[in-house]
């Protein structure tokens, strides 16, 4: 299995964790219709919320921002991520709204427990915030077992949800409502241009051409 | 762009009704259509043009645009036939003119001499359904060529000590070398090992007013947007559209194969759009729904004249399925190599193409160097397992690894197991109301030594390149397929196969079946070159018996 196949086998399974496969299938088409309008929604200057409060809006915003911060170059906040997931909870996704609910509290109740007097997480400085962010990724209902051994099937998790929705608004192709202005492209260094030429890196930069394996000296 | 040219009525009964637009349904449109035959093509997927693809991941991985939608076609999976099956996508096929052409790698390797008569030379192998193919290397090698040229395959003959004999040189140079090849190639040659041009159906210059690739690395699970990817949809429909004989006919599901009492086919009855249901009358039925569908709808036309199925007297229909084994290796180097642009695949080696029997391992296989990643399935899968999940420590390793990693791909043979099969789902229905498509698999122990044995070499390979950090996952057990092999083989013996070598049922003297159903090995992986050249093959055979009269009643 390569690695198209196997990622997609992994997101089905873990959305599996929220939804069931046959619900999230059977609206399949629905996320097409998620990504039109949140690409509608980043290209107009001020993008609506459909689902998210703004009280909500600026939490999810502040979480998504812990799992891609924002540094020398974008994050999360910066490619409209959480514009990309509140409309897939409008549409496609409608079914893990209880887990962005259910998410948002468990965090508020965790940021009231670790730091009193600091009214919720979007206000928590950067240091406090990891502290809380790291204390729900570790309080993370099906803890990671990493990207390639999946349960299917498995409970729903807030952690694991919001991590997909937020790769996938950082990093999908703008046509697809995320990645605003290809800042999540070049956050991890691909040019955003449509074709390329030869060559493409270091390594092919001085390649002299094919040349056979010379004598049998080298065969085993 | 082109539009049918041709049109029939269901009621018009055309010389063939051909069911599947892919790999080989795409050649034997062209085929029979130019050598004068009205053709109908039942594709059960949409009629999707370069204009409709896009780089967008969620329409590809979430909407699958282009493969089948388990919404309306669920589909069951088990290990053993103890088991009841439970709904998992288990398979993954094209749904659109072109069928899995259009989203493949475009890996276009030939299988070997030694992939059409293994068993002569190693004998039975305990749990294996093992056999030789009634036709050779040799018999295969025209159409081969043929592929290569009428197709568009780029390449560079002679580029491998492994290669078998081949007619002619490729039509066109090998596409561009990428770092990882260049890499691949460094490690290969430290370790005596042999890496050549990736054969690829993708065309390195412009050809038969096709527009030469723009390396865009959206190819793997994508449509080529420019058509430089030689799929049916690009290269053999619209020939078969030009003739004025052929007729394209999309969104339809074909649900049965229709006989009369003297146990001939009549056609193919199948549900439009709308789900209104027709028969597409023809005087012969050529299957090419993939190694999955069509033995289905085989089982599907059980009547009270074949309880079994149709073609089914040899009880082989659906068995010994073969999807390939295969193994994973990831290495980073220090500089970017940007593997994200161009084709996944640049270098291959066949040097354990045939392993040596002291191994104790049966089959072989081959080795690719390739990046196949997009940018959500990289941050998705694309990292070493220690790395952080979120936070500055993820961004980081994204943004570094990103242009710095490159995979080496294990592609090996699968035996076929008569108990690994595709089935009719006693439980679960389709959208239709048809029953669901049953998986029943479980790796034979050979093929999962024998991939664990090519991982380690490809972690060694990667070593010998200089690779700052790799890493690799042990071989699991499959649960999930591709390529859809050997579940309606060819064979002399119609109590051990489904077709003879015409590709003919050795049941029903007008239905023919080809795909990768065919199949009686599964070579070392790559299969659709290997079902195109049978494709072609087929039309030659099927042209030559219909002219002689011995199809028709």
């Amino acid at each position: 299995m390569n690695s198209f196949y196997s990622a997609r086998r992994d997101f089905l399974q873990l959305l599996g964790g929220t939804a069931s496969a046959a619900w999230l299938t059977a609206n399949w088409p629905a996320l097409v219709s998620a990504a039109e309008h949140a690409h509608q929604a980043a290209k107009s200057g001020t993008p609506a919320l459909e689902i998210f409060t703004a009280d909500q809006a600026r939490e999810v915003e502040a979480l998504a921002a812990c799992i891609i911060p924002s540094d020398e170059t974008a994050g999360a906040r910066e490619a409209g991520v959480v514009y990309f997931i509140d409309r897939a909870l409008k549409t496609f996704f409608s079914e893990a709204l209880p887990v962005y609910q259910k998410g948002l509290e468990a965090v508020q109740k965790t940021t009231a427990e670790l730091f009193p007097g600091i009214a919720r997480f979007s206000a928590a400085t950067e240091e406090q915030k990891l502290k809380i962010f790291s204390h729900i990724v570790q309080e993370s209902e099906r803890p990671e077992s990493g990207a390639r051994r999946l349960a299917p099937g498995a409970s729903p998790d807030f952690f694991q949800t919001l991590r997909i929705h937020t790769i996938f608004g950082f990093l999908v192709d703008p046509e697809g409502g995320g990645n605003r202005d290809f800042v999540g492209w070049k956050a991890i260094g691909r040019d955003p241009s449509h074709s390329f030429s030869a060559p493409f890196g270091f390594y092919d930069k001085d390649y002299p051409g094919w040349q056979p394996v010379s004598g049998e000296t080298e065969k085993k | 762009m082109s539009r049918p040219m041709v049109t029939y009525k269901p009621s018009d009964e055309v010389d063939f009704v051909i069911v599947g637009s892919g790999a080989a349904g795409g050649v034997l449109a062209k085929e029979l259509s130019t050598n004068g035959f009205r053709v109908v093509v039942l594709e059960q997927g949409e009629y999707l043009r370069e204009k409709d693809f896009t780089h967008d991941e969620t329409k590809i991985f979430v909407q699958s645009l282009l493969t089948n939608k388990v919404n309306t076609h669920p589909i069951t999976f088990r290990k053993s036939a103890s088991e009841t099956a439970r709904k998992q996508q288990s398979v993954l096929y094209g749904s659109c003119v072109g069928g899995s052409s259009v989203h493949f790698t475009a890996n276009f390797w030939r299988f070997h001499e030694i992939d059409f008569k293994e068993h002569s030379k190693v004998g039975d192998i305990p749990g294996a359904n093992f056999a030789d193919w009634p036709i050779s290397y040799a018999d295969l090698e025209p159409y081969y060529t043929k592929v290569e040229w009428e197709v568009g395959v780029s390449g560079l003959a002679g580029s491998s000590p492994f290669d078998p004999p081949r007619s002619k040189p490729y039509p066109m140079p090998p596409l561009p070398v990428k770092g990882n090849g260049v890499i691949f190639e460094r490690g290969c040659r430290k370790l005596g090992y042999h890496a050549y041009p990736a054969p690829m159906a993708i065309l390195s210059q412009p050809r038969a007013g096709r527009a030469a690739c723009m390396n865009c690395g959206f190819c793997l699970g994508f449509g080529c947007e420019v058509g430089a990817k030689s799929t049916s949809l690009s290269s053999v429909i619209p020939m078969a559209e030009k003739t004025g004989r052929c007729e394209i006919r999309p969104n339809c599901y074909v649900s049965r194969i229709e006989t009369d009492k003297n146990g001939r086919a009549v056609g193919a009855v199948y549900f439009d759009a709308q789900r209104n249901s027709h028969l597409q009358k023809a005087k012969a039925v050529i299957l090419a729904a993939n190694g999955a569908e069509t033995p289905r709808l085989l089982l599907l036309s059980a009547s009270n004249q074949f309880p079994a199925g149709l073609a089914n007297s040899s009880g082989y229909v659906g068995k010994n399925f073969m999807p390939n084994s295969s193994a994973l290796a990831y290495g980073t180097f220090d500089e970017q190599l940007n593997d994200y642009k161009g084709p996944a695949v640049s270098r291959i080696m066949h040097d354990f193409y045939e392993l040596d029997p002291k191994l104790g391992l049966y089959g072989g296989g081959g080795l690719d160097a390739r990046f196949d990643f997009t940018p959500i399935s990289f941050a998705l899968n694309g990292l070493p397992p220690d790395t952080p999940k979120w936070g500055t420590g993820f961004k980081q390793a994204l943004a570094h690894n990103f242009t710095r990693t490159m995979q080496i791909f294990c592609h090996g043979t699968s035996l076929p197991v008569e108990s690994n099969c595709f089935s009719l789902d006693p439980d679960v229905k389709d959208a239709w109301g048809l029953p669901a498509l049953r998986m029943t698999f479980r790796d034979h122990p050979n093929d999962l030594k024998m991939m664990e044995w090519m991982r380690a070499r490809a972690m060694e390979i990667l070593d010998a390149a200089g690779a700052k950090t790799k890493w690799s996952f042990p071989v699991e057990e499959q649960q999930f397929a591709v390529h859809l092999l050997g579940t309606c083989r060819m064979g002399d013996d119609p109590k051990k196969s489904v077709i003879n070598s015409d590709h003919r049922t050795h049941d029903v003297k007008n239905l023919f079946l080809c795909d990768g159903s065919s199949l009686v090995t599964s070579g070392r992986g790559q299969p659709t070159m290997t079902i195109q050249a049978l494709a072609y093959r087929a039309a030659d055979r099927i042209t030559a018996l219909a002219k002689r009269g011995e199809i028709s009643a």
